[in-house]
C-alpha cells in the first residue's frame, strides 16, 4: 500500500508503536494526581491531561493518546477524538516556537494578513508547516480575543499586540 | 454621557490583581454580606436589580438560578464561561488579567445562591494563558485567607474553584458544548432540553454565567438593586463593558451605562473613524450580529434597542468598517470562522457554512456569478434555526445583512470581477491553504 501523507487520519504516523511506550515523568505524575482530585469523574481530566502532555512533550503523540487512555480508562479512539476536536492539541511535532497569526476580522483590517505572509515567506515555510531547522511553525488562528490591540501574534503562551511587520521581524530576532 | 468605572474600577491601580488591592477597596465584603443573607433574598436581590447575562443572550440573571431545583437528586455547579472567542470582544480578559478577584468574588455570591457543591470551574479559553495564570495565583490568595475553602466567612459554606482550560474551540462558549468540554468530550453542544439548569454538568443542575455577568453579582450585593437600575434604561440596566475595534482612531474596553449610543461611542468616544474616512458599516454584537449602515447608529446600546434595530448587542463587541474595507472581503473572513468552528454536529451547519465560504471566495476571486448574492440567501435560509445551537445562526447574520445592505458591491464582484474601487482585500489570493 502506498504510503499515505502525514496528515491522513489512516497513514502509518497516525498510529501508535507499541516499541515506544510513553509514561510520564514522577514530577508530571504528580500533576496529574492533582487534575484528578479536582473532577468528580476521571474522564473530566482529559482536557487538564493532554494539556500537561503537550507541555512535556511539545505535541500529543498516538503513543500519548494510548497512554493517556490507559490512565483515564478511556479507549484511545476516545482520546483521539477528544485530540482532534480542539485546535491547540498539536497532532504532529511542531516547532520550538509556534507563530499563531490571528487573522479574523479585526485584526484583518488591521493588516495581519501582510504578517502572515510575510512569516510564511521569510521563514520559507506554507502555512501550517515547520520550518527545517524546526524551530518556527506559522499558524493562522481564530479571534485570539485581542482584538482593541490589533494586530496580535502569539507566540507559544505569549501575546504580541499591535504588531507589524517591522515589529515581527524584530520580535524573530529575538527568538533563538 | 460620561464613562464610568464600576467593573472597571480597579484595573488602574497597582498590584490590581493582588488580594491586598482587592480586599483594601473593600473587596470581599459583598461575600461576607451575602454569606450572611438567605439564599432566596439574593436570588430576589438579583432578579430585582434586572441584571441580564452579559455573554450574549442576555437572559435574566436572577430568574437563570430561580430554575435551579434545590433537592435534585444530583450536586449542582456553577461554571463561569471564560471562553470568550466571539470575535471582536476582549472585556472579559480584562476583568480576569486585571481584576480577577471581583469575578471569584461573584462566582462565591453566585455560588452560595444557587446552592452549589463546593466546587466549582471557571472554563478559560486555552489561549489565555496568561489569564489562567493570573486566575490560579488570585484563587490561591483566595485560599490563603480562607475565603475559598472549608467554611468560609465562618459559615458552613465549602466553596472552592477549579481554573478548567478549554483548547481552542469557538464553540465551547456556548453553554452545553461548554458542558461537555468541562466533562472531558468533544464540545459538541446538547440537544435542549433538558436544560442546564435541570441537568447539566455531570448530570446536576448547572448554572453557567459569562465573566462580566459575575462581576456585575458583588456591586449589586454591595449597593442595592436600585442603584444597579440607576444605569441605564428599564430592562437594561448595569455598568456595561463595551469592545471597540477595527478601524477606529482609539479601540479598547469602554464602561459605560447600558445605552450610549453607537453614534457617540464611535465619534466622541473612540476618536472616530481612522484617517478621517466614512464609516461602511458596524457589527455591534461580535461576529454573530448582523451589521448595521452608517444612517442605523444613532441607537442606544442595549439589548432591547440592538435588537430592534434588526441586529443584536450579543457580547458588545462592536467592530467597525470603514469605507476603504470590501464588505465582500469582512464577510468572507466571518464566514471562513464560522465554517471553522462549526463543530460538524449538524449537517445545515457544518456543510452550509463551508458553502457560504465557498461562495464568497469565488466572488472575490472574480468568479462569482450573478446569482450568488441570492444563492448566499437561500443557504442562510437552510442553515438558520435548523441546528441544535445557535452557531449556525449566528453564521448566517453577518451574510444575510450585508447582502440585504450591500447588493451592490456584491454585483459589483460579479460585473468587475473586482472589489469595488478605493476598497482593499486584505489578503493575498495565491497563499496555499494551511492544513489544519
Amino acid at each position: 500500500m502506498a504510503d499515505l501523507h502525514p496528515d491522513n487520519p489512516y497513514s502509518k504516523e497516525r498510529f501508535a508503536d507499541p516499541a515506544k511506550r510513553v509514561e510520564f515523568p514522577p514530577e508530571a505524575k504528580k500533576k496529574f494526581e492533582h487534575i484528578l482530585t479536582r473532577y468528580p469523574t476521571k474522564e473530566a481530566a482529559l482536557l487538564p491531561t493532554l494539556h500537561l502532555v503537550q507541555e512535556l512533550w511539545g505535541w500529543i503523540s498516538p503513543e500519548a493518546v494510548h497512554y493517556v487512555g490507559e490512565l483515564l480508562e478511556l479507549s484511545p479512539a476516545t482520546v483521539f477524538g477528544v485530540v482532534s476536536f480542539y485546535d491547540m492539541y498539536d497532532q504532529k511535532p511542531v516547532g520550538k516556537y509556534r507563530l499563531r497569526v490571528c487573522t479574523n476580522l479585526s485584526c484583518m483590517v488591521s493588516n495581519a494578513y501582510d504578517i502572515y505572509e510575510h512569516l510564511c515567506e521569510r521563514l520559507h515555510v506554507d502555512p501550517h508547516e515547520t520550518t527545517k531547522d524546526g524551530r518556527f511553525t506559522v499558524l493562522e488562528v481564530e479571534c485570539l480575543g485581542s482584538c482593541g490591540t490589533a494586530p496580535v501574534v502569539q507566540v507559544n503562551n505569549d501575546y504580541h499586540e499591535s504588531m507589524s511587520v517591522e515589529k515581527m521581524d524584530a520580535l524573530l530576532e529575538k527568538l533563538t | 454621557m460620561d464613562p464610568i468605572k464600576v467593573l472597571t474600577a480597579n484595573i488602574d491601580k497597582p498590584n490590581s490583581t493582588s488580594i491586598d488591592t482587592y480586599v483594601a477597596g473593600g473587596g470581599y465584603e459583598s461575600a461576607r454580606k451575602a454569606l450572611g443573607m438567605k439564599w432566596e433574598e439574593i436570588i430576589q436581590l438579583v432578579k430585582d436589580s434586572e441584571l441580564r447575562g452579559r455573554g450574549g443572550a442576555g437572559f435574566p440573571t436572577g430568574m437563570k438560578w430561580s430554575f435551579v431545583p434545590r433537592n435534585a437528586p444530583r450536586p449542582t455547579y456553577l461554571l463561569c464561561n471564560a471562553d470568550e472567542a466571539e470575535p471582536g470582544t476582549f472585556k472579559d480578559r480584562v476583568i480576569i488579567e486585571k481584576d480577577p478577584h471581583l469575578l471569584i468574588e461573584g462566582m462565591i455570591i453566585a455560588a452560595y445562591a444557587i446552592g452549589s457543591n463546593p466546587m466549582a470551574y471557571i472554563y478559560i479559553r486555552g489561549e489565555f494563558h496568561y489569564g489562567a495564570m493570573v486566575l490560579i495565583k488570585a484563587l490561591e490568595e483566595a485560599r490563603e485567607r480562607g475565603f475559598l475553602g472549608k467554611g468560609i466567612f465562618g459559615t458552613n459554606f465549602d466553596f472552592d474553584i477549579t481554573v478548567h482550560r478549554g483548547a481552542g474551540a469557538y464553540i465551547c462558549g456556548e453553554e452545553t458544548g461548554l458542558i461537555e468540554s468541562v466533562e472531558g468530550h468533544r464540545g459538541q453542544p446538547r440537544v435542549k432540553p433538558p436544560f442546564p439548569a435541570v441537568v447539566g454538568v455531570f448530570g446536576g443542575p448547572t448554572v453557567v454565567q459569562n465573566v462580566e455577568t459575575l462581576a456585575c453579582v458583588p456591586h449589586i450585593v454591595r449597593n442595592g438593586a436600585d442603584w444597579f437600575k440607576s444605569f441605564g434604561s428599564p430592562k437594561n440596566t448595569g455598568p456595561k463593558l463595551y469592545c471597540v475595534s477595527g478601524k477606529v482612531k482609539k479601540p479598547g474596553v469602554y464602561e459605560f451605562p447600558m445605552g450610549i449610543t453607537l453614534k457617540e461611542l464611535i465619534y466622541d468616544h473612540c476618536g472616530g473613524i481612522s484617517g478621517d474616512r466614512k464609516l461602511k458599516a458596524v457589527i455591534p454584537g461580535g461576529a454573530s450580529a448582523p451589521m448595521l449602515k452608517p444612517d442605523e447608529i444613532d441607537l442606544p446600546l442595549n439589548f432591547d434597542a440592538v435588537m430592534k434595530a434588526g441586529s443584536m448587542l450579543g457580547s458588545a463587541g462592536i467592530i467597525v468598517l470603514d469605507e476603504t474595507v470590501c464588505i465582500v472581503d469582512a464577510v468572507w473572513r466571518l464566514a471562513k470562522f464560522f465554517a471553522h468552528e462549526s463543530c460538524g454536529q449538524c449537517t445545515p451547519c457544518r456543510e452550509g457554512t463551508n458553502w457560504m465560504e465557498s461562495v464568497l471566495d469565488r466572488l472575490e476571486r472574480g468568479e462569482g456569478r450573478k446569482e450568488d448574492a441570492d444563492l448566499l440567501l437561500d443557504m442562510a435560509d437552510n442553515i438558520g434555526g435548523k441546528s441544535l445551537c445557535a452557531l449556525g445562526d449566528a453564521a448566517i447574520g453577518p451574510v444575510i445583512s450585508s447582502v440585504k445592505k450591500f447588493r451592490d458591491e456584491y454585483l459589483h464582484h460579479v460585473e468587475h470581477k473586482s472589489c469595488l474601487p478605493g476598497t482593499t482585500r486584505y489578503r493575498r489570493l495565491d497563499m496555499p491553504v494551511g492544513a489544519h
